[in-house]
């Protein structure tokens, strides 16, 4: 169940110019790739959300850079990009009464659109959510992408 | 083991310290009369002639002195020596207005120095210590002034000055420093720069007393300090006026030692200048029994506190004063209401999520004044989830709220992001004036 985890990088960031292309460059010179990427915005701040190929050495490089930043714990839900996709999994977990605390998605190369989801119970969500027939991506499959 | 550095004065029975300071006060009295001007005529002016004071009960009868004395005789018209009898200068930096001038005899220099002595022995400190002073040399009193009562209690003293952080710290583990004195600030900056090299105050040194000072800072910032690195941290007062740094607690942390055969303190009502009774809330108000250069008569410091004159457990019967929270120039008013940024500390240090810097920022927006103040979002506090970055902001606030009485905006900000000071921490940034 471990592998279907997937750990996103999260950091505190002042709402003001400058911060994204920090980190962008940061992340250049330390050949780190974004392969997914959200800011949650709330007036002077924001939470900058990430999903990179190697999330350890980016939580290194940014905390190194004076960053506040954390490892998150997420999923990683591929969906065939067609209507009904996201409504099947928000079923699935209604009804064990999880809750999304956030979601974030992108469209993928090989045309597939990948949920990025942080759930309150993460071990029964993975779960009920295979369960259901739903694919589950893993680090691998991120490095992959 | 208890230690004193002069035990026959430290220990003297209040009744014969009090006939020594009314011994002292006349001849200061007729002394300033007769070598100052400036002195003549505030005594005049205030009818009061110097034989009129024979006892401590007729110091009510005399005028005060206050920091704009100084700053109208600016430089050196309120100095009851010529010039050739100092060995010294030390100038304020003028920060609040005009800067002042203070002028040391060598007896002066004594004075103060002994002053120091005392205090650092009281502390523990003493002969086999290796002090590092990391105050700023030069015209500010903390540096020369820490040295010089260092040297006389025999201590090795490592002048550090304040600045070159990394080189503090590869000297403190060099040369072994076991005591530093600086602003609390200051030394909460050389730990996050030890902590960022991967280096441990408590493990790596052998760091065991902070003589910490120069800006006024809070009983809960004692508590971190000494949780975070392991140091017992003593707080040092006094004022260039005064001389510079002079007064320690004693290794009981439980007020501040004002040696009485030096200085006579009241503690007054800053509305009407009555004198209060021990152990009444008021304006500090000092005298100064042995300085040559530039005495000092009822002079108003500005710090509120309050006198115990009740022996201390460390055997020393002259006065303590509580712990100063902040002097009068760095109380802010806002809307009204006054407040002090060592009780912004107070509060925002009882707060475990909330790391040792912060800034307040005031500006008048639409003639209200609105206050503001920024926190560094750290580590252990930061959670991903935006609703928990929004509760600690209003627990902080609500805090902050209920001891002040005003609403204040908390605005958390990327940590490392507040700057951080090497000298007397600027905690304040008022746009008010501008």
């Amino acid at each position: 169940m471990e592998d279907k985890i997937i750990k996103q990088i999260s950091l505190f960031a002042e709402n003001k110019p400058g911060r994204l292309a920090n980190i962008a460059s940061n992340f250049r010179k330390a050949g780190i790739n974004i392969r997914a990427f959200t800011i949650a915005e709330a007036g002077d701040f924001g939470i900058i959300r990430m999903v990179v190929d190697r999330p350890d050495i980016a939580h290194n490089v940014l905390h190194d850079a004076g960053f506040t930043v954390s490892e998150t714990s997420v999923l990683g839900i591929e969906m065939e990009d067609v209507p009904g996709g996201l409504g099947k999994i928000a079923d699935v977990l209604g009804e064990k009464n999880i809750n999304i605390d956030y979601a974030y998605a992108f469209v993928t190369k090989t045309e597939k659109a990948l949920l990025i989801l942080r759930v309150n119970n993460i071990e029964v969500a993975i779960n009920v959510l295979q369960g259901s027939g739903i694919k589950l991506i893993d680090m691998a499959d991120i490095q992959q992408i | 083991m208890l230690e004193y550095w002069n035990p026959l004065m430290e220990r003297m029975p209040v009744e014969e310290l009090e006939k020594m300071q009314e011994r002292k006060l006349k001849n200061l009295v007729n002394y300033v009369y007769q070598h100052s001007e400036f002195y003549k005529k505030r005594f005049d002016d205030a009818g009061v002639r110097p034989e009129e004071i024979q006892t401590l009960d007729d110091l009510k009868k005399l005028p005060f002195t206050y920091k704009g004395d100084l700053r109208d005789t600016y430089p050196t018209g309120m100095f009851c020596v010529p010039n050739e009898q100092l060995v010294r200068f030390h100038v304020s930096s003028g920060t609040t207005g005009k800067p002042t001038v203070v002028g040391y005899t060598k007896s002066d220099i004594d004075g103060w120095t002994t002053s120091l002595a005392r205090a650092m022995t009281s502390i523990g400190v003493g002969r086999g210590d290796i002090i590092q002073v990391g105050y700023g040399y030069g015209l500010f009193t903390g540096g020369l002034g820490a040295h010089y009562g260092a040297e006389e209690i025999g201590a090795t003293v490592l002048p550090a000055s304040s600045g070159n952080t990394e080189r503090q710290i590869e000297l403190m583990q060099d040369l072994n420093s076991s005591i530093i004195a600086c602003t609390p600030s200051y030394f909460l900056f050389m730990n996050e720069v030890a902590d960022k090299a991967n280096i441990s105050i408590e493990k790596d040194t052998n760091l065991r007393v902070g003589i910490f000072g120069a800006e006024p800072w809070s009983e809960e910032m004692r508590a971190r300090i000494e949780q975070a690195t392991g140091i017992k941290a003593y707080d040092i007062y006094g004022t260039s006026e005064l001389s510079g740094p002079l007064f320690t607690e004693c290794q009981f942390q439980d007020g501040i030692h004002i040696w009485a055969d030096q200085f006579l303190i009241e503690v007054i009502d800053p509305e009407t200048g009555e004198q209060l009774k021990e152990g009444e809330r008021g304006e500090l108000v000092i005298t100064t029994l042995f300085k040559e250069a530039l005495p000092l008569i009822r002079y108003r410091i500005g710090d509120i506190t309050v006198i115990n004159k009740q022996p201390c457990r460390c055997g020393r019967t002259h006065p303590r004063i509580m712990r100063v929270l902040g002097r009068a120039d760095d109380m802010l008013i806002i809307r009204g209401i006054n407040v002090f940024p060592g009780q912004i500390e107070s509060v925002l240090m009882n707060i475990p999520e909330v790391g040792e810097h912060f800034m307040i920022v005031v500006d008048r927006v639409n003639e209200l004044d609105v206050m503001k103040v920024q926190i560094e979002m750290t580590d252990e506090a930061f959670s991903d989830k935006v609703n928990d970055i929004i509760i600690l902001e209003k627990k902080v606030s609500s805090a902050l709220k209920s001891v002040l009485n005003i609403t204040v905006k908390v605005e958390l900000v990327e940590s490392g992001t507040i700057p951080r000071s090497m000298g007397k921490a600027k905690r304040v940034t008022d746009n008010r004036k501008l």
